[in-house]
């Protein structure tokens, strides 16, 4: 730092604003350093371990209801619409099996994770945005705690740790859905559909669902979190931040879906 | 009402500020600050909204940092020391924003608690709730204990706040605009607290602030940012003692007869 006022360049130049380019790599600059510090901060004591079962619960419990409802929805739809292309080869035995598989290697994921981000993401953005704006975020800072270590990393673990299971749960719903769907149409029982279901799974779809949901997790987590504790510009910067924590977290969520599929198609050959 | 007196407990600097800039893009807030804190005394901070008054109390712990210049607190200069001693050091600087900061999804217990379970770990549960207890029952407010703070008044908020702060036993007390938005006989509640905290915990202060009643009953000195510097200090009378018209009206919309 240049103390000479004299010959501060701070001071003396006109302090030009960067470039688009420029201000996106700034941008990712930052977003690297804010993960970084997330792991930093997560493997090193002090732990807020009262504060991340209380995300957990709030992430977790407070999304089920959402959860199974969707979950129970798509399950019964999805075996419903899948019906008449099986029935054309008259496959319709089959539907256990392919609803299980739909479900695990994707719909279960990316339901839960994208709910998650709507849910989950927008309400730790405007949190911690409003949290920021309102300066508790730097009162924390002045009453020499951590604040990031007590917001951020949280946030980041409980929504990495909640929602692989929310994921195996909206599964769990989705196949109770298809069952009754089933049970009504053909009258397959329970066991039967179960059995059928659980044959077409293999351990490596249940592997890359887990990794999938962890990475979406860990997504939504670090979206809203960077938006909310980035946030600026007063109530139109919470706003702002509850909405990109959506945009972006969804945004993201799909390319790490496609990126996966490829991924893991490479161990299914 | 009568102003009050320089402190005569000798002339320690417990904040030492040489040369401050400060600027945010092109608009430089802050050219060429100077500044002491001495031990024991409330220095009030005046100046028009926008002039760099808050930034130059967030540059003190740091939440800023300056683009030239030195600011020492308790003889270590803030821009230079480790993130790990600027924690310590703000253990010992108690900060009460304007508009009080508290934590909206904690009790006002809990807010009390907060930073001091986390920095003094060694305490018991007992400790923790009697310190609490202490510093609530300091600023008049022992019945909001379970309160949260969307249940409290403006006025309470300050104290809440300023409380939160006392918790950690602080050497040097920073108050952004204690009586901003404030009626009358509650800016009068917060002065008093102000110079009782200054007695009761023997602390040094700044006071930022734009009213001068606030800055008469509290101020043991006075400084006056105009256009980025301290150009007056001294005692209430002293600073306004002036024909100088950027004070002036200062003084006359205040005390207007």
């Amino acid at each position: 730092m240049d103390k000479n006022p004299e010959t501060s360049t701070v001071l003396k130049k006109e302090v030009k604003s960067p470039g688009k380019l420029t201000r996106m790599f700034l941008t990712l600059y930052e977003v690297y350093q804010f993960v970084l510090r997330f792991f930093k901060e997560a493997f090193l004591p002090p732990y807020e371990g009262k504060e991340l079962l209380r995300q957990c619960y709030d992430i977790g419990y407070r999304s089920l209801l959402l959860i199974s409802t969707t979950g129970f929805i798509t399950g019964m739809v999805f075996t419903k619409q899948s019906r008449p292309s099986l029935a054309e080869f008259g496959a319709t035995s089959w539907l256990p099996s392919l609803v299980a598989i739909a479900l695990l290697r994707t719909l279960a994921p990316l339901l839960t994770s994208l709910i998650a981000a709507g849910k989950v993401g927008s309400s730790i953005g405007a949190e911690l945005g409003s949290m920021r704006v309102t300066e508790q975020i730097d009162a924390m800072e002045v009453s020499a705690t951590n604040p990031f270590k007590f917001l951020v990393t949280t946030r980041v673990l409980a929504s990495t740790i909640t929602i692989p299971i929310l994921t195996f749960y909206t599964g769990l719903v989705g196949m109770l859905g298809a069952l009754l769907n089933v049970w009504l149409s053909e009258g397959t029982g329970a066991t039967l559909f179960f059995q059928m279901a659980l044959e077409s799974i293999t351990f490596l779809d249940i592997i890359a669902s887990t990794l999938k949901a962890v990475l979406f997790g860990f997504t939504i987590g670090i979206v809203g979190c960077y938006q909310g504790y980035n946030s600026s510009k007063g109530t139109e910067g919470v706003g702002k931040a509850a909405n990109s924590s959506v945009v972006i977290g969804m945004f993201l969520i799909f390319i790490e879906e496609v990126i996966s599929v490829q991924f893991f198609a490479l161990f299914r050959s | 009402m009568e102003s009050r007196k320089p402190t005569e407990s000798g002339k320690e600097e417990v904040i030492t500020i040489r040369n401050l800039y400060k600027a945010f893009g092109n608009f430089e807030v802050l050219k060429g600050v100077d500044l002491e804190l001495y031990r024991g005394e409330n220095l009030v901070v005046l100046g028009k909204s926008g002039t760099g008054k808050s930034v130059l109390i967030k540059i003190i712990v740091g939440l800023l940092t300056p683009d030239a210049g030195d600011v020492i607190v308790l003889n270590q200069h803030v821009e230079h020391i480790s993130y790990k001693e600027l924690l310590a050091l703000r253990l010992k600087v108690g900060f009460s924003f304007q508009n009080s900061a508290l934590y909206d999804s904690m009790t006002v217990a809990e807010n009390l608690k907060f930073p001091l379970v986390r920095n003094q770990r060694h305490l018991t549960k007992g400790e923790v709730q009697k310190a609490v207890e202490t510093v609530l029952d300091a600023v008049g407010l022992l019945h909001t204990i379970n309160q949260m703070p969307s249940e409290l008044s403006g006025g309470q908020r300050k104290r809440i706040g300023i409380a939160r702060t006392l918790i950690l036993q602080p050497e040097i007390m920073l108050y952004d605009e204690p009586t901003a938005g404030l009626d009358p006989i509650t800016c009068l509640e917060i002065n008093s607290l102000i110079n009782e905290v200054q007695e009761r915990f023997h602390t040094s202060s700044i006071v930022i602030t734009h009213d001068l009643t606030c800055a008469k009953a509290v101020g043991n000195r006075v400084a006056m940012l105009l256009d980025g510097k301290f150009e007056r200090q001294g005692t209430f009378e002293e600073v306004f003692n002036t024909d100088d018209e950027r004070v002036k009206p200062f003084y006359e919309y205040n005390f207007i007869e």
